[in-house]
Parts: structure tokens; sequence; C-alpha cells
């Protein structure tokens, strides 16, 4: 297909390098520099999707992200990318987009049944209609409006694209760059402040591109590249285009989303697809501009209806007709600058006024140019289902109430000004209230709340030569107060034209006997009636209309909408703009992908992934991982077609029998340090810590301050004034951070100091009955006895030739060690216990084993200390000493901690010693009693005993102590499972601890 | 996301700092007696006040101290950031 619509000459795109694109599995042509949009419109296609309630048929309304309804689906590289507009999509050779929201196609759209259907689905249908009966909600509606609504469909697959953050700090950013962006850009640069000036387009300059201005010699255009270019080769300016700044936040944080490689064919190697950019400046310059307001009138959707200023710009940059009969319907001076440029490239439009007697410059312009004129003059509606045929058009009486003298013309497109709408919305998102301006009809900023300051048409001014004045002033002013200094810029000279004013009228009356719709909010498909309708039911505030007409909640966030129905609403209500107010505005401006959001942190990226010295070790022995909160840890090792089970089972059995060797590096470690040591060891534990002698370890248990057990672990006392202290894996950064909290702002006088010491040791745990016959040939210097080292005894090692740090403690409640190293010795360490222990059968055991061994042992962890528990729970009242205070123990006689059938730790054995009882199941009386069923508790942790061969759990339960030896169920409705089972002591191995002390 | 001037570290963004609760709340002191009523106070009870609030924070990603802020929950303005022994 030729491009019809394309001129000759003109526009700003490379007419040199033709490229070639399909929409909708037709191929098409166009030129470097359009967008998806002007491509279309030049080739003659201006249907391209559907509305989202009444799948009517769509076609573009503006040119860039003023765009409410021409959203296409994307497939570049073979990645799917829904909800992009049309209109400000880039070409690029081979790309290929469809249309949305509608099948089997845009041409043949079932769904536009919905559009004869319409009684049914008046404002508020989503709460009415589907109320009732509930089970159709399931069933029926709720599968059919989730096919039916929304723009496109997301890939179910993994996005292959890269996405990057980027944090930037600078003393002015400025979004967006039409004459006051880079008027107040260049005055702060020059005062050399540290600039980013962000534009939303492909192209600088904004309204310069368009409009028929000049600045100083040069016409706006020109002005605007020189500038740009000067900023570009400044090294305190960043500049950015395809950038949207969309967020405004707290502490002047804004948020910007760059458009890196989407005007590409595919993202380039080393280059993010989009990068998010957080900003965070000293001082904000809006200058988003303004768009145009739409004019209210039947059939104001049908394709081929769009803004004036989007035909403007399709002429001027793009080289592109959106009609060959134009209509140009307007209640302002700018309709009249699209009639004229019409015009001048050998078209002859009609221009229709709603005004009775306007005069002006460029009025006379049009007149002089013999341009059809109409004053007191409306389109009433559009005629034309799939593209504008024609158009009803009628003389309007003074009061705006009466039609008369109604006749058909044809034409193909209608271009329609109802003026200007500033976007104010980075200032309202910033906490700025904003305030009416009767003159133009619209809100602006009003009072700051954060550093922000809004320039030219987003502020309501829109002569360039004001607006020019003021961000020169404004840059620099603002700009100095951050530099100190100051740089004299002389304001050029402006030539623009001079407007008359605007009419205040936009919504055309409904001929007598006629019904058509007129809509408002051209993407969520609201119009007239449903307001009226709205308002009828009672909705008063305009959050409440919003909210059940949906008006101005798309993601266009009612750009081009909000101003009219909130006009509508003031006029039904008779009250004045002001007092409806405006909804909120809230971010994003435009919609932004997902993977922008998340940026890099996807995957294994989305937390570090920590790996222990000996890692590689491990993976060279078959280890299979298992996270560990940001830990990898062996799960088990691996030994031909063993599974986790088999595998577990024997390094458990090993260690019980023999010796076995586990990584313990990721506890948490902490060094203590000062004086007051032992007495804030004393304050944090539950137990005594005042006597421990030097050289000697202690198991304890600190709270939180309602009584609940925060962590457990081993602290040893190195020397007189030193500490070491291990927590669990899992609380090591809150446990620090409770200690710093004491340390800095409960007890200052405490003279002691910590620090984290994790990374510094690596960790052995040698266990099993011939574990110290691995470590007496790992120190063969040492006198290691049960008298030399006893339980819990500490004493430092030379392992050949590497200093070492050596803890009795024990977790698996046989005889165990724990060898220290400095991290680099770690693997060595680790080699040398492999290698020596060779002769007392040594296997290394994961932590599938190591859970094994604690359980059986009813030795508690993080399932059992789960946040909920107090020490008595957990059995660990003996450590809780009466005698002195420590965090927490003025919340342990509360009446519930110390009922006599407090929840305690027990055993849960199965009575078949064959099923294995899952995690999480609830422990009961009655298998069969009437849900709910009351719950006496819950199993915490299941493993098969490898003392026993058979399956062992611990669980928490209501009144423990007087439940053991009782027949119970455990009930996992999860697993569908109901097993009798006989409630045991929670120590099932080696009740007395005698292992550990042998 | 808010700037936080940690008086040790200077200006730094809100994702260094974990937050840390009302920062008027007292201890009672240890081996004293507490009514039932003081403790559930210190422990469970909090004004959540619309406006200014001294709040605790550390700046658990720089220098590890717990400092205290003066903002309002409202408009989140920061009005002072303190040391953990200085007083408003
Ligand atoms: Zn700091």
């Amino acid at each position: 297909m030729s491009e019809k619509f394309r001129l000759d000459k003109g526009g700003l795109i490379n007419r040199n390098k033709k490229i070639s694109f399909k929409f909708n599995g037709k191929k098409y042509s166009g030129y470097e520099g359009d967008t998806l949009a002007s491509a279309l419109i030049a080739n003659g296609v201006h249907l391209v999707g559907r509305s989202f309630k009444y799948h009517r048929p769509r076609g573009f309304f503006g040119a860039g992200v003023d765009e409410p309804y021409a959203i296409v689906q994307m497939n570049r590289n073979n990645e799917v990318d829904p909800n992009v507009r049309a209109t400000e999509q880039e070409l690029f050779e081979g790309l290929e987009a469809k249309s949305v929201n509608c099948w089997p196609n845009v041409d043949f759209d079932i769904g536009a049944i919905n559009n004869f259907l319409g009684k049914f689905f008046p404002a508020g249908f989503y709460y009415k209609t589907f109320m009732w009966p509930k089970s159709f909600w399931y069933k029926v509606y709720e599968p059919i409006i989730r096919k039916a609504a929304g723009f496109g469909a997301a890939s179910i697959k993994h996005d292959k694209e890269r996405y990057e953050h980027k944090y930037e700090y600078c003393d002015l950013l400025i979004t967006g760059s039409g004459p006051s962006g880079l008027a107040s850009a260049y005055a702060a640069a020059k005062n050399g402040a540290k600039v980013i000036l962000a534009e939303d387009k492909s192209r600088f300059g904004g309204s310069l591109l368009t409009s028929e201005v000049t600045i100083g010699n040069q016409n706006g255009k020109e002005w605007a590249e020189k500038i740009i270019t000067e900023l570009k080769s400044m090294p305190n300016v960043i500049v950015k285009n395809r950038s949207q700044v969309f967020g405004y936040y707290d502490h002047n944080m804004l948020v910007m989303s760059e458009r890196v490689s989407d005007h590409l064919p595919k993202t380039e190697k080393y280059t993010p697809k989009q990068r998010l950019w957080y900003i965070r400046a000293k001082e904000v310059i809006i200058s988003s501009g303004s768009i145009e307001r739409p004019l209210v009138f039947g059939n104001n959707d049908t394709p081929g209806v769009m803004l004036s200023s989007a035909a403007k710009e399709y002429l001027k940059v793009y080289g592109v007709l959106v009609g060959k009969k134009p209509l140009v319907f307007t209640n302002n001076d700018s309709g009249y600058e699209t009639a004229i440029e019409f015009k001048k490239n050998g078209i002859d439009p009609i221009v229709l006024d709603t005004r009775k007697n306007p005069n002006s410059e460029i009025i006379k312009e049009a007149k002089d140019l013999n341009i059809n004129i109409k004053f007191s003059y409306v389109v009433v509606a559009a005629k034309g289902y799939k593209k504008v045929k024609s158009a009803d058009i009628a003389k309007i009486s003074d009061d705006k109430k009466k039609l008369s003298n109604i006749e058909n013309i044809g034409c193909d497109c209608i271009c329609v000004s109802g003026f200007w709408t500033p976007t104010i919305h980075l200032a309202s998102q910033s906490g700025n209230k904003t305030k009416f301006k009767d003159e133009i009809d619209a809100f602006i900023p009003s009072q700051s709340k954060q550093k922000e300051t809004t320039l030219g048409s987003a502020n309501g001014i829109f002569t360039l030569e004001e607006t020019l004045k003021t961000s020169f002033e404004k840059g620099s002013e603002l700009s100095k107060q951050i530099t100190n200094k100051e740089n004299k810029i002389a304001v050029p000279a402006v030539v623009e034209k001079k407007s008359s004013n605007h009419d205040k009228f936009w919504c055309v009356p409904l001929p007598e006997r006629k019904n058509y719709k007129r809509f408002l909010d051209f993407q969520n498909d609201v119009s007239v009636s449903d307001i009226q309708l709205a308002l009828r039911e009672g909705y008063r505030s305009i959050e409440h209309v919003k909210r059940y007409t949906t008006l101005g909640m798309a993601t266009d966030q009612g750009r081009t909408s909000n101003l009219n129905g909130l006009q509508l609403v003031s006029d039904i209500e008779n009250k004045v703009v002001p007092q409806v107010g405006h909804t909120t505005f809230r971010p994003p401006y435009s919609p932004v992908s997902i993977g922008a959001i998340v940026g890099r942190e996807i995957g294994k990226h989305s937390k570090p992934t920590r790996k222990s010295p000996m890692h590689y070790w491990h993976e060279k022995n078959n280890a299979v991982f298992v996270d560990a909160g940001v830990w990898l840890r062996p799960r088990y090792y691996k030994q031909g077609n063993e599974n986790l089970f088999e595998a577990s089972k024997r390094e458990a059995k090993n260690v019980r029998q023999n010796v076995g060797v586990c990584d313990v590096t990721t506890l948490g470690k902490i060094d203590i340090k000062g004086p007051d040591s032992a007495e804030f060891l004393n304050r944090v534990y539950t137990n005594a810590w005042l006597k421990l002698p030097v050289g000697k370890a202690r198991y304890g248990v600190m709270l939180r301050e309602d009584g609940i057990v925060m962590d457990d672990g081993t602290t040893t006392r190195i020397s007189e004034n030193h500490y070491h202290m291990t927590t669990t894996t899992a609380q090591a950064a809150n446990v620090l951070s409770h200690l710093e909290y004491y340390l800095q702002l409960v007890w200052p006088e405490l003279n002691v100091n910590v620090v984290s010491s994790t990374e510094q040791w690596a960790g052995a745990a040698i266990a099993g009955p011939k574990s110290r016959d691995v470590l007496q040939k790992l120190f063969p210097k040492l006198d290691v006895s049960n008298n030399g080292l006893p339980f819990m005894g500490y004493m430092e090692g030379n392992l050949f030739g590497v200093n070492a740090k050596i803890f009795r403690i024990s977790f698996s409640g046989e005889l165990a060690y724990e060898v220290n190293v400095e991290s680099d010795n770690g693997n060595f360490m680790w080699e040398k216990i492999i290698e020596i222990g060779k002769e007392f059968n040594i296997q290394p055991y994961g932590t599938e084993a190591l859970s094994t061994l604690r359980i059986e042992m009813g030795h508690v962890a993080g399932s059992e200390l789960d946040g909920r528990t107090i020490p008595y729970d957990n059995s660990l009242e003996g450590l809780v000493s009466k005698k002195k205070d420590f965090i927490g123990k003025r919340s342990l006689i509360k009446a519930a901690y110390v009922s006599p059938d407090r929840q305690k730790i027990v055993g849960v054995v199965p009575l078949d010693k064959k099923t294995t009882i899952p995690e999480g199941s609830y422990i009961v009386k009655d298998a069969k009693a009437k849900l709910p069923n009351p719950k006496l508790g819950h199993v915490s942790a299941s493993c098969w005993s490898v003392e026993y061969d058979n399956p062992f759990s611990l669980a928490i339960i209501k009144d423990g102590k007087n439940m053991i030896g009782q027949k119970l169920f455990a009930l996992s409705p999860l697993k569908n499972k109901t097993i009798p089972v006989e409630i045991v002591s929670s120590h099932y191995v080696d009740p007395k601890g005698e292992r550990v002390r042998s | 996301m808010l700037h936080i001037k940690c008086p040790h570290c200077g200006l730094r963004s809100q994702n260094e700092f974990s937050y840390g609760g009302d920062a008027t709340v007292k201890r009672p002191e240890l081996n004293k007696e507490v009514s039932d009523k003081d403790w559930d106070n210190f422990v469970y009870l909090r004004k959540s006040p619309r406006g200014k609030h001294l709040e605790l924070w550390q700046h658990i990603s720089g220098c590890r101290q717990w400092i205290k802020v003066e903002r309002d929950t409202l408009t989140h303005e920061i009005f002072k950031t303190l040391k953990a022994n200085e007083e408003v």
C-alpha cells in the first residue's frame, strides 16, 4: 500500500530511509523518524483498536502521551509488549504490532454487541449487574469480564530483556524540553548548576517544533536546536530524550523511565531495554506543558476525530495529512493554526467556531487565506462507523442551548480544540494543592509543598514571551541559590500571534430525539449520560463519581477527559468547577513497564547469594544445595542414585555411629568487647553470665521485651573482656541491631562494643563418637581429652600452621566440636578434616541430616523459635534466671504465660511407626470431631529418627507437660492425612544428655 | 523515598535506614517494680500521631547508629535529626 496521506515534502522525518513494518499482519512502509501512529495515518489506517466497554472502533486522538486509545500490542524481537501507545512507539525496520481489545479482529469484533446493548452497561454496571446471583460471579461474569477487560495480554514467558536502575543527584531536574524547559535549563546551566533535562519524546523542543514563532532572529525550532546543542556540550548538564518523569515522591525524589531501546529492532549488547532513574533533585522545574482539551459531541470517539494540535503535529513533524477533507471544530484560536497549516499544504478545511464574533490576528490570517469559517457553529455528531464520513453540524444559539439549521456535510476528519489544560500531574503529586484559574478554565499549581516550580503553559501561561521571560528568570534564580553564581542572560525578543479569548463552552447539547453517545473519557468509555446517571443516583463528591463511573481511572489518568467531566458535573450541580474540585493525581503519570520497576532484582539477582569458603568443595562433592536465608548450604551430599531421604539418613546415621563434618560458617557471629561485656550479656540473656570463666562457652536464650524467644546460641568468653557470640543464621542481622539498640539507646553507660564477625570465620562442626579422635589428629599437641577440653570448653590451637578456635559445643547431641579458622583458610581446614577423618569413616553431612540429629534430640531451632513461643514452650525454662533481671523478664509473669495448661514442646511418634507426619499438621484429640476441630497445637518439625528407625516429630501443644503418653491424632488437611500418634518426650534420644559430655 | 540526615554521616536515602518506632518510649529501669499497666504501656501501646512524631531510625547500611528523627507522619517533613544521646 502506498502512503496516500504523506505530503511530498516537509516534516522532520528522514525521507532517505524507508522502513517497512507490519500492523495486524499487513505490511506497510514509513520513514525513519515516524511513530507507528504517523506511519499508519500516512497509509490511511485509522482503525487501530476497540474501546474498553462497548468495543466501538477507535483510531488516533492525539500524537503522543495525550493519546487515550491508540494502544497496541508490540512484538519486538520475539518479546510481547502490551499497552504500548502507537503515538509514542517509534518506527523501526521490521516492527510488528497488533490491535488489542478485539476478537476475532479489529474489523469484526464480537464484543461490539455491547455497543448495541449499551443500556445494560450504564455507570456502575460492574456494581449493579454482576452482584446477583452470587454463584454467577465466579462461573459466568468474572471469566467474561476478565477476557473482555484490559488492553492487551501480558506474556506469560520470562522476559529476557534487561532493565536497569540508576540513582542520580542534581541541583535542578527539569521535566520537559519545551520553551520553558529549555530557557530554565539554559539559565541554570549557565550559573553552573548540575542540571538534568528530561524529554518524554524523541525530539526536543515541545511546542516549538510546531508553532509559528520567532525567537531572536531564529524560528522556534532552530532556537530549540541551538539551545539543546549547547546544553549537550556542557559537562554539568544531562540531557535525556525518551524519558518520562512519571512520579514525584517525598523529599524531591522523582522517578523517570527512560526508554533506552524501545525504538530499536532489538536491544543492543550491554544496554538495557529501559532504565529507571531515581533522581534526588534540590529543585524541580515542571515544564510539562499542556494538553489540548477535547470538545464533547455525538460520536466524538469515531476514528478520524482527533485533537487539532495532533493534526498539526502530524503535518509539521511527520509530513502526514490526517485527512483530505478536514473539519476543524474549535472554541478558541488554536484550531485556526491547524486550519492554516492544512491550507498551506493545499487542503481546504472548514472551520466551525463556537464563538459568535471573535477577532484576532490569526483569525484575520485565516480569513485572508479564504478559509471557510462558520461562527456560532458546532458539530452535533460525527457520522461513519469505522471512520468519519460526514458530520451533522448546526448553528448554536447565543445561550448555547438551542441548535438550528442542522445539516450534514462531508468530511474525513474532525480536528477539535477545546482550549488547553495545563499538565499539573507532577505538581499535584508533589503535594501542591493547585487552584482553578478562571481565565483559562483549568487548574494550575498554587502553593508548593516541596521544592518545585511550575513554568510555562503547565502553569497556565500561554504566551511564549511571558513563558521565556519567567523561565529564564526562574532558572537563574533557583540555580543561583545553589551555586552562588550568576551569569546574566538577555531574554531574546519574541514574535508570536496574539490570541483572542476562548469560549467557555465544551459540551454540545443533543438535538431533539437523538441519543448520540458523547464521550468524556475515551479510554474507559465514560459518556455524558453516565455522569448524569451517577448524579441522579445521588453521587455528589467528585471522588465518588470517579469511582462509580470510572471517569479518569484509565491508564491515561484522565489527561484529556478530566476537565470536561468536572465541567459537566459543575453544570448539572450548578456549582463552579473549583467547588467540585479535581480528583487526586497519583503516579505513574503514564504506564511504566513492570520490568523497569523490578530492574535487575529478578531471579537470583533479587537478593545476594552468600557462599561459604568451602562452597566449591561441596560443589565438587555432589552437594545438593538449599537456600538458607541468603546463604546456599549443602542439603545433602548425593552418592550414586540416592534421594534426599536416603542420603540424609546415611549422613545422620554416620554421625551417630562414627563421625561427620558439617559446614556451619553461616551461623551468625558477633564479637563483643569492653569491660562491661559480662554485665551486658547478663541483661541480654535469660540465664546468668557474670561468672562464666575465661575459656568457657555457655548456651543462652534471648527474649524480646514481650517475653517471646528471639534467638538462641552459644557465647564464649575468649578473654577477660572479649566474648564471641553465635546466633542462628536467620536472626544474625536482627540480633546485632537488637544489641546495638540497647547499647546506644537504653544503656549507653555500658562500655561495650559489638561488631558482626560472621564473614571473618569459617566454621566446621565435627560430630560423633569418633570426633575426639579426629580432633586429636588435627591438633596433635593439644590435650583434647574430656579433662583437657571438657563440654562447653574453649581453646585456641594451631591447625597445620593456621590459627584456629576450638569450641566443644554440640547441636547434634553427640560428642562434638566446632572449629573456626579465618575465612581464607576455611577450605584448607575442611580438606584437612576430610583427609584426617578418613580413617574414622568421616562423612560430610548437610542441613537435612543436621535437622534430623537436632530434632530427635529435642533441640529447638527456628521452627520452634517462631516468634510465638516463650522459654517454657520450648522447655527452656531451666535457663530462665529467677534472681536477676533481663530483657523481657517482666513479661513472663503474664497470666497467659503462666497458665497451668500452657503449650509445651513434645515428641510425636506415629502409631504405625511408618507414616511421616507432615510439618504443620494439627494435633487433635478426636479425628472425627465436627469442624472446626479444636486443635491442641501444631507439628513444628519432622524427621526420620536414625536412632530408632521410625518417624519422629516435634510439636508444641496445649498442656504438653501432661500429654506425654496420650494417644492423639495428627491432621494434615493439606496432605489429606489423618495419622494416629503417641505423644512422647521431646528428648527422644539420649534424654539425660550423656553423649555430649562423654 | 525519604531523605534522612544522619547526624553522623549526612543526608542519605531512606533505603539505608531501618525504622525503629517511637523514640519517646523509655524502658523501665532494670530490677525495679513495674506495674502491669506501665509494663503493657511500654511493650505494646503506642500513639499513632498525625503530625509531628519523634521516632527512631537505625542507619543500618551506614554507620549503624540509632538516631532520632522528628518527622511529620502526614507530610513526611523532617524537622530535625538527633544523635541517640541528644534530646529535642
Ligand atoms: Zn550514619
